[in-house]
């Protein structure tokens, strides 16, 4: 063992162990794989790579429950993100991540850093990033700081994905006073790369170069992911200087050098520098391919004066990767990133002992196995109790509301299902060129540049729902992305999912995480639609209050015709418009139930997986076949918001007649039964469809036409497009532009 | 017609330029490096949107003192065709070769939307095959567009036909909704007086097929191809 210089390291007390969030266990662990007492580098080193946040120690057991696999996963999770096969020698690959604590307490730094770091985790594996998708919550629209946090999340993630030149297309934005002191905002980045071009992080070749590149270290964001490991609290704002901050001008260039470099054949391995930085990519290299790492810390580039290794170690400054290069090919490295006037710094070389040897000043300051410290990680299996399910709601054992047309105009003008124009205006959707179906739509759709094909893009959950049930939540989070990718005519092929979730150490909030992930898994499984990237963020809560359980989906599809592509906006005056789907008039858990009688109660719409799948084939099918010219699925708000929002997309009205039977009229119009699409077809198409329906066994039925300049469902409701439209587009504008 | 895009650093519309010169001049342009100080021989060089050196000063302002500007201020000196769109823009402005500047947009955000353009006169090289009057969609994308003259170079600007665009609601007026970013008179884009030099900040590259939500960018860049004939 090398000899380890104590003169700069303080005494390791028993305090100081528990600063860290050690716990008596892992104290004891450190100390086996050490075979002494640490220094306080090295304490720092097994303090963030054993948090949560890097560790998933709390999860881990359950994560490995969930499917990972299919014919056309190339990597699933474990490595910086997952890759599918797209045909052609080509890949996709993505990840969805949280951000959450950083963006509460500065909101534009910790939402623009979040897009950042998402986009590192693809373009280090070779890809070019040609999409950005976001799923945010933010607490009361009558809390102090839901303008400030809004505002700013939404204008940090323009500020960097504007600037890198990756358009944002599509996301989710909810409001519910169980974020109020704890924000989330999950940012997800798709890209694409050929098959032979894929780049991962296991380091490998004793005596390569190990190279630092991108921005210089500084002091910001040390002990970020121990801020992710740990519950809020009000002085949760002092925190602030860990926060770190984003200069999205470097990850441009730091995208076109690492590009340019995985051209080459100069590259062994790459990883970006994540949260707890130099630390994790260097263990994660090492322990991935089996080596040591040897590092100088005396070279790596630094933004201030008297950094200490801890700091350097600790470090979540941005934009910064670590490359392991051929040995004979530094030179040529380095005036490649000197084109792109970005530091370029071979700090380290790969040995064979497998540990992290740092020196500084000419002293060895951590001297650590990097195999125990990567793979002996503690896992635990917390105590968990079961969410009790909650009691059916009949809506016959509700009054209906005296006008259902002022009922739906209120709805679609509230604060969860009003336009989110004014957020997509602020991000740049269209920079590339390949957007083909901008945020609005079901699935936000690109191309993949230079071919036919074309990716479909959506991120769901449905909180309220996974608060009653969450079970029926996880299922039902993975089928929304399912279904939105359907219908816009794309196959779906996998998910990345961002698991939020309250404090683990509670079994009433471990029992939401293991429920959510039995669903997802049952999801995944029926639906063919495997896990290959995601996220943990446990901890989400304030002064002992959890968020809703809030298991965010990132699904992605593939289209082989991109000119097949539809929208939700009707396109004829005439057209037949059609229901897909079993209407219950299931009314607990709804956004009717919430905005209209003020309840959030009830069991969620239970998904019916192999009718989800059933009824989504057969869309699919038809869209596939050229017979619908625009569909739409049924979420949030039930079949009236979907028609509403097929009415102000095309600007044309719609005559519909409902056969509801028994189901009183605001049950079925709003309830929120699961597998259901709206379609908008010619008058032919609609026999085909329909024929086809009935000898496959699919429920459908001719609700009405297109035409008119209103939305009129007959005996129930008439409102005309435009009182529609002006409801739904201006509450966000009217919401921001007034003080809190 | 033989082009060239220029790539500065953190230029993020490059490549969405070169594919649609590509598309439409059925010939491959050429790349300049903002360091190139030796650029082609070629008929029209664009200037593309994005982020040059992060818009950390003034929008365009360190790109506008690249290695590569003297090569290409010196070859607009020529008579050769020169676009700056968006970023593009604001960095002919910069470089003193289009008059103005682009402030902040009025909203103080960052704006991305199909908007509504006037072309205001048919006569020049990058609008005549459009008609003169014609209401084109075209997309926005930017932080800092709100053009700014003073009164007297906004005079001369109106006077000599050098408005080539005007941001207008679906009738073809100019009313201050029509305006996304707050630009005096509603101006989207600007000719110098020669008309060899445009800058706009609507982007038309961006709107050249129909599966992009429209091919209102084509005819922009047909008009300098037909004026090389």
């Amino acid at each position: 063992m090398t000899d380890i210089n104590w003169n700069n390291s303080p005494d390791i007390t028993e305090d100081l162990i528990k600063e860290h969030g050690l716990s008596d266990d892992e104290h004891k662990l450190m100390l086996k794989i050490l075979g002494r007492t640490p220094t306080l580098t090295e304490l720092g080193i097994f303090s963030v790579m054993w948090s949560e946040h890097c560790s998933y120690k709390s999860s881990k057991l359950h994560l490995k429950t969930l499917p990972t696999k299919a014919p056309w996963v190339i990597h699933g999770p474990g490595e910086n993100a997952g890759v599918i096969d797209i045909g052609d020698g080509q890949a996709a690959i993505f990840k969805m991540e949280s951000h959450n604590h950083p963006s509460y307490i500065e909101p534009y730094q910790g939402a623009a850093t979040g897009v950042g770091g998402i986009l590192r985790d693809v373009f280090t594996m070779g890809a070019r990033p040609v999409a950005n998708m976001n799923a945010l919550r933010f607490g009361s629209t009558d809390h102090h700081k839901t303008r400030h946090l809004l505002s700013g999340v939404v204008e940090g993630i323009g500020g960097y994905g504007n600037c890198v030149g990756v358009p944002t297309v599509g996301g989710e934005t909810n409001f519910h006073p169980s974020y109020d002191g704890n924000i989330l905002v999950n940012a997800m980045t798709v890209g694409l790369a050929d098959q032979d071009k894929i780049f991962l992080s296991a380091a490998a070749g004793v005596g390569n170069p190990v190279i630092y590149v991108g921005s210089k270290t500084g002091r910001d964001g040390i002990h970020g992911a121990t801020m992710a490991s740990a519950e809020f609290t009000e002085d949760s704002e002092e925190k602030r200087p860990t926060v770190q901050v984003g200069d999205p001008f470097t990850e441009k260039l730091l995208i076109e050098a690492c590009l340019e470099l995985m051209s080459t054949d100069m590259v062994v391995a790459i990883q970006d520098m994540g949260a707890a930085g130099l630390t994790s990519s260097s263990v994660e290299m090492a322990s991935g391919g089996g080596v040591g790492f040897s590092l100088n810390l005396d070279m790596v580039p630094q933004r201030e004066e008297g950094m200490t290794p801890y700091e350097m170690m600790l470090s979540e400054s941005q934009e910064r990767m670590l490359v392991v290069l051929k040995p004979d090919r530094v030179k040529e490295a380095e005036a490649l990133f000197h084109k792109w006037d970005l530091d370029f710094a071979v700090i380290g070389e790969i040995t064979a002992d497998g540990n992290l040897t740092l020196t500084w000043q000419g002293n060895v300051v951590a001297d650590i196995p990097t195999q125990p410290l990567a793979d002996n990680s503690p896992e635990y299996d917390r105590p968990w109790v079961k969410t009790e399910a909650p009691a059916v709601i009949d809506a016959a054992d509700m009054a209906a509301p005296n006008d259902l047309g002022e009922t739906l105009l209120k709805m679609v003008g509230s604060a969860n299902l009003s336009s989110r124009a004014w957020i997509w205006q602020q991000y740049d959707n269209q920079v590339m060129a390949d957007t083909i179906q901008m945020p609005g739509g079901d699935a936000a759709v690109v191309r993949v540049h230079g071919t036919d094909k074309a990716l479909a893009i959506s991120t769901d959950c449905t909180p309220r729902y996974c608060y009653a049930d969450p079970f029926e939540g996880g299922k039902q989070a993975v089928a929304e992305t399912w279904r939105n990718i359907t219908a816009v005519g794309a196959n779906p092929m996998a998910i990345t999912d961002c698991l939020n979730f309250g404090n683990p150490e509670r079994p009433d909030i471990m029992g939401q995480f293991v429920g959510a992930i039995e669903g997802i898994r049952e999801a995944c499984t029926v639906l063919d639609y495997p896990v290959i990237s995601g996220n943990v963020s446990l901890y989400n809560e304030t002064n002992g209050t959890g968020i809703h359980p809030t298991p965010a989906i990132g699904g992605v599809g593939l289209m082989q015709d991109s000119s097949k592509m539809i929208k939700i906006a009707p396109k004829e005056n005439g057209d037949v418009i059609l229901l897909v789907g079993q209407s219950n008039g299931h009314i607990g858990c709804t956004q009717y139930l919430s905005i209209i009688e003020g309840r959030e109660e009830g069991a969620p719409p239970p998904v019916d997986l192999e009718l989800e799948k059933k009824n989504g084939d057969f869309v699919r099918k038809h869209i596939l076949d050229g017979n619908i010219s625009a569909c739409h699925d049924i979420s949030d708000g039930g079949l009236f918001v979907s028609l509403a929002e097929m009415a102000m997309a095309s600007g044309k009205g719609m005559n519909i007649a409902l056969n509801n039977g028994d189901i009183p009229a605001h049950a079925y119009g709003f309830g929120e039964d699961q597998a259901r699409y709206v379609l908008s077809v010619s008058a032919a198409d609609a026999d085909v469809i329909i024929s086809d329906a009935a000898e496959t066994d699919v429920k459908i039925e001719n609700i009405g036409v297109v035409g008119g300049e209103a939305l009129d469902i007959e005996d129930l409701l008439t409102i005309s497009v435009k009182e529609l439209l002006d409801a739904h587009a201006s509450w966000m504008p009217n919401y921001m532009s007034t003080e809190s | 017609m033989k082009s060239a895009v220029v790539t500065f650093p953190a230029s993020n519309c490059d490549r969405d330029m070169y594919v649609a010169l590509e598309k439409i001049t059925g010939q491959t342009p050429h790349k300049i490096w903002h360091q190139d100080s030796d650029i082609p021989n070629v008929d029209l060089i664009a200037l593309p949107g994005g982020f040059s050196f992060g818009d950390y000063l003034r929008c365009g302002a360190m790109a506008a003192r690249s290695p590569a500007i003297k090569a290409i201020a010196e070859h607009a000196k020529r008579g050769g065709y020169v676009i700056g769109v968006c970023n593009g823009f604001q960095v002919l402005t910069e470089m003193g070769l289009l008059p103005g500047a682009l402030m902040r947009n009025a909203s103080l955000k960052f704006v991305c939307k199909t908007v509504q353009l006037k072309v205001e006169n048919s006569d020049s090289s990058f609008t005549n095959r459009y008609n003169t009057g014609q209401v084109v969609d075209i997309p926005v994308a930017h932080h800092d567009g709100n053009y700014f003259a003073d009164d007297q170079t906004l005079a001369k600007l109106e006077d000599n036909g050098q408005v080539a665009f005007r941001y207008v609601d679906e009738k073809g007026e100019a009313t201050p909704s029509s305006n996304p970013n707050g630009s005096q008179n509603n101006i989207a884009g600007i000719m110098n007086e020669r008309g060899n030099i445009l800058g706009m900040m609507p982007h038309p590259e961006r709107f050249i097929e129909n599966a992009q939500g429209g091919q209102d960018g084509r005819g922009f860049f047909e008009s300098i191809i037909n004026s090389l004939n």
